[in-house]
């Protein structure tokens, strides 16, 4: 009764702050031209660098992320951004916390493009499940943001284990539109917006193929068949381009201010080039059908993920410019991915099209430098030549394109983000583990310092605390 | 490129149902796969579909077929510890091709996956390209506790995968088995104390069983071959009213009670592995082996003193549920260091594909050994963890998984060191049959290699 009580309360709150919010817009005098806009970032990241040592790293092997590769190499991290990068002439800075690096490698942190860490949270359990918004087909106005659990151990592991630095939060594909995704640092923070990546668009999460037509169709509603999920997209696209016209002309000669609808608010972002398509979609046929609905909508798809079947298309993928994020070497889990090939990933690549290499998954994300190693290893004995250097590129720059976060993160360049790590071997071995992690310059892990191990709330007090993971 | 991989092709396909008489193959690094360290420069010796020797001594027969491994590594077989292997082609969405289902069965132990297993199912080819040779197959439980009895099959490119059926029963008596039991922990063990009082009531009706290779002793009374088919079920033998198992069920959980078919058991949380370990209290005959076990390592002293194998899940590091609270990928290394026997599984682990990854988990072991704080096994152990030991925890490690003398000719040639990710099988052997390594994968592969429109569509290019 207690907490009835206090419900009550909150939701009398909640009535006055409407209340109030309400009389203000009728206070408003008739609009000018575009006087009403949306705020677009109505959950602003409140991320900031904690405080990190001038630190130089040298004899190290460095992947630049880029396709470069220095053999004893040396970097060196200040005020959260890489200062340098060069060979054994590149000098120690006077006072700097000094790491002798030989035979161990330097990388740009890993991103991963597509995680459900923090929606999918662990424990698994149905209270804590929030990542498919599976009430109907088009959900574009859900924000991943708006589940992810920032106390999700799946973090940590991702950091301590997988080298682990930024990594996008996909909703999941029970919808045609799954909603918006969001782009996090992987560190700790109490609130999302604590751990969200400055200036990062947003995504949103669209879903071919059987998932969608899984869910509703076996609740006997649209979409049952691919051809349903076609429709279905198509009829969305034509919503919001009729939204976005409303909008548009509202901003230019003003008049009646059009009604607020947020999963057009989203669709329109796409439409204007500020809302990135991550698109999961399978098999190859659709994801040429998505191509042609891209183009009949006027949007851009940024990445097709989970693209098993890109390997049959990969010159189509190059010439439309849009990525594949895959798995090394899933295969056969359902219908659609029947077809999957070991070499995926190195066809891609070897077409000249964007290959990233990503997890969907709160194991697979601590070993995504592993699966990069065998789809590497797959290339190569298809005859083709690819080196450790490029393979990086499925690991940091790539995933940071897709992301439209290159020009801050994703490879070691002078006056980027300081998100680096070090490993204590080659890091296409299995036998390889991340020595020290650097997120912004600062040290958030440390193989050799369990004070440097991060963990989450859930986990203090239980079994497994602090423990190595 | 593409016609050099199709002569490739044709040419293993020519070869491949001949059986080398005697095979010696020499030069390589030999793993025995008994946890010893690699042997440089050693020899295997295969005569028909056995091995014969193997070593740094090995004697070469005369009449040998001699192959040079020279740079290679020489391994038994990989033995997948734990799968659902051949069950289904396609797990989700391919309606009719995934038989690990049994959930609207009026049945549970007495289910067999013998008869389910397809050794035609792709997931066994992609299973072999990668020197996946043997594998433990278990059942998945439906509406019980109890999963039925699984097998030991072979990947073989033939028709007869299963080395030996109804191997073990497999039980559920963690999370899962108090969800299948009615709600909760405590009516799961109710219910498996029932259901061994009901098969001890039968068992009292028959003599010797014979199950899984054991060879009773006759002098007991006739000896029932297959308890599956046997007088258990005829109507002289007379049960109880109160009995909540089918006669076939309560039937098939005879040779448990009796110890002489082997219970295997998924438990995770400490709690739950201690109750089981205490069932021997109860049910001394009971030969128990547990898998999953994530949080062993903080009972991993009581669990060596009961002598019971683990067949481990490798990687698990999160709390993924509540019984998994404790879990680190230090698991099995903190086991093994207390004397625990175990080896590598992948229960609830895409079970029923992704068993060629079992290599790149035992790599991982050995990677913690450079993690401060973290406990790995050696190189050796570890190989030892995806060959011999999964044979020995369900009884059958005078067959298969090492390469000692009189075991199964199941033998692989590697790029390199198998525990790493950029090695692969060269040539692969099961009972010493060269077998086909190309499956719906690699035939993709050489199709797509080239994007380049011919003369006719892909479909032409075979």
């Amino acid at each position: 009764m207690r907490h009835q009580g206090g419900y009550g309360r909150l939701a009398a709150a909640f009535a006055l702050a409407g209340l109030s919010s309400c009389a203000m817009v009728q206070e408003t005098p008739e609009p000018t031209p575009g006087s009403v806009k949306i705020n677009e970032d109505p959950y602003p990241s409140t991320y900031q660098r904690y405080p990190g040592a001038l630190t130089y790293i040298h004899g190290a092997t460095i992947l630049d992320g880029e396709g470069g590769r220095i053999d004893n190499g040396s970097i060196i991290l200040a005020d959260g951004k890489v200062q340098a990068v060069g060979g054994p002439e590149l000098a120690a800075p006077a006072g700097a916390f000094s790491i002798d690096a030989h035979a161990r490698f330097v990388t740009p942190g890993i991103i991963d493009v597509h995680s459900h860490l923090g929606d999918y949270p662990s424990p698994g359990v149905a209270s804590l499940s929030d990542g498919n918004e599976a009430t109907s087909p088009a959900r574009p106005e859900v924000w991943a943001e708006h589940s992810v659990w920032p106390q999700d151990p799946g973090f940590s592991r991702a950091l301590a284990n997988g080298g682990i630095t930024t990594l996008q939060i996909l909703p999941g594909s029970a919808n045609l539109f799954g909603g918006r995704s969001v782009v996090l640092k992987n560190v700790p923070a109490r609130t999302v917006q604590g751990m969200k990546f400055p200036g990062a668009p947003y995504g949103l999460k669209m879903a071919c193929g059987e998932n969608p037509k899984r869910v509703y169709g076996s609740k006997n509603q649209m979409p049952q068949t691919r051809m349903g999920n076609i429709a279905y997209v198509r009829q969305t696209w034509a919503r919001a381009q009729e939204y976005r016209r409303k909008w548009h002309k509202y901003e230019v000669a003003g008049g009646e201010i059009p009604v607020r609808d947020l999963a057009m608010d989203t669709l329109r972002g796409v439409l204007d080039g500020k809302i990135l398509v991550h698109n999961h979609c399978y098999r190859a046929d659709e994801m040429a059908i998505m191509i042609d609905v891209a183009k009949e909508f006027g949007y851009k798809i940024s990445t097709f993920h989970h693209a098993v079947e890109s390997y049959k298309i990969a010159d189509l993928l190059r010439e439309n410019g849009i990525c594949s994020a895959m798995w090394a070497d899933w295969y056969g889990f359902k219908m659609e991915s029947y077809d999957a090939i070991n070499e995926n990933i190195a066809f891609v690549h070897n077409a000249g099209a964007c290959a990233i290499v990503h997890s969907d998954d709160p194991n697979g994300i601590q070993r995504l430098n592993q699966e990069a190693a065998k789809a590497m290893a797959s290339g190569r004995r298809a005859g083709i030549d690819i080196s450790e250097a490029t393979a990086w590129t499925w690991l940091s720059s790539n995933p940071a394109k897709a992301l439209g976060i290159f020009d801050k993160t994703g490879s070691l360049k002078a006056g980027k983000m300081a998100d680096v790590v070090l490993w204590n071997g080659n890091p296409f071995s299995a036998y390889t583990r991340p020595d020290k992690v650097w997120i912004d310059g600062t040290l958030m892990y440390d193989a050799a310092n369990p004070r440097l191990r991060p963990v989450s709330d859930f986990e203090l007090g239980q079994p497994g605390e602090g423990d190595v993971k | 490129m593409r016609r050099a991989l199709l002569l490739a092709a044709a040419l293993v396909a020519s070869t491949s149902p001949l059986t080398a008489q005697t095979l010696a193959i020499t030069n390589g690094t030999l793993v025995l796969g008994d946890g010893s360290d690699p042997i440089v420069g050693g020899t295997v010796v295969v005569r028909n579909g056995r091995i014969v020797a193997a070593g740094d001594r090995a004697r070469v027969p005369a009449n040998a077929e001699i192959i040079d491994a020279s740079g290679k590594w020489v391994t038994p077989g990989i033995v997948a510890g734990f799968s659902r292997l051949g069950l289904a082609e396609v797990d989700l969405g391919a309606d009719g091709s995934d038989d690990t289902e049994t959930g609207n069965s009026p049945f549970s132990a007495a289910i067999d996956v013998a008869p389910a297993i397809n050794p035609k199912a792709s997931t066994i080819a992609v299973s072999r390209a990668d020197g996946v040779t043997r594998a433990v197959v278990a059942p998945v439980a439906g509406k019980s506790i109890f999963a039925g009895q699984g097998a030991v099959i072979d990947t073989g490119d033939d028709m007869d995968a299963v080395l030996r059926s109804r191997v073990f029963q497999f039980v559920e008596l963690g999370e899962g088995g108090a969800d299948k039991a009615g709600g909760s922990r405590s009516a799961a063990f109710v219910l498996f104390r029932n259901a061994l009082r009901e098969a001890e009531q039968l068992s009292r009706r028959v003599g010797p069983l014979t199950v899984g290779g054991e060879q009773p002793d006759a002098r007991e009374g006739p000896i029932v071959r297959n308890p599956n088919e046997s007088r258990l079920y005829s109507s002289d033998a007379g049960r109880a009213e109160d009995v909540l198992l089918t006669r076939f069920d309560a039937a098939a959980l005879v040779p448990v009670l009796r110890g002489q078919q082997l219970l295997l058991v998924h438990v995770e949380r400490a709690k739950d592995i201690l109750n089981i370990l205490g069932l021997k209290r109860e049910f001394p005959k009971l030969k128990i082996a547990l898998v999953g076990v994530t949080e062993g390592w903080t009972v991993a002293d009581r669990i060596a003193d009961s002598g019971a194998w683990v067949i481990a899940s490798a990687l698990n590091d999160l709390p993924a549920s509540f019984e998994m609270l404790a879990a680190t990928q230090s698991n099995i290394g903190r086991m093994k260091a207390a004397g625990v026997k175990v080896a590598i599984g992948m229960i609830d682990d895409n079970d029923t594909r992704n068993l060629r990854n079992q290599r790149q988990y035992a790599g991982n072991l050995v990677a913690l050994r450079k993690v401060p704080g973290a406990a790995g096994v050696s190189w050796g152990e570890a190989f030892a963890m995806i060959s011999s030991q999964p044979a020995e925890a369900v009884g059958l490690g005078g067959e298969i998984g090492s390469l000692a003398s009189g075991r199964r000719g199941d033998v692989v040639i590697w790029s390199g060191d198998p525990l790493e990710l950029s090695s692969a099988p060269e040539t692969v052997w099961i009972d010493g049959v060269r077998q086909p390594l190309e499956n719906h994968q690699t035939k993709l592969r050489d199709r797509y290699r080239s994007l380049e429109r011919e003369t006719l569509p892909e479909a032409y290019r075979k």
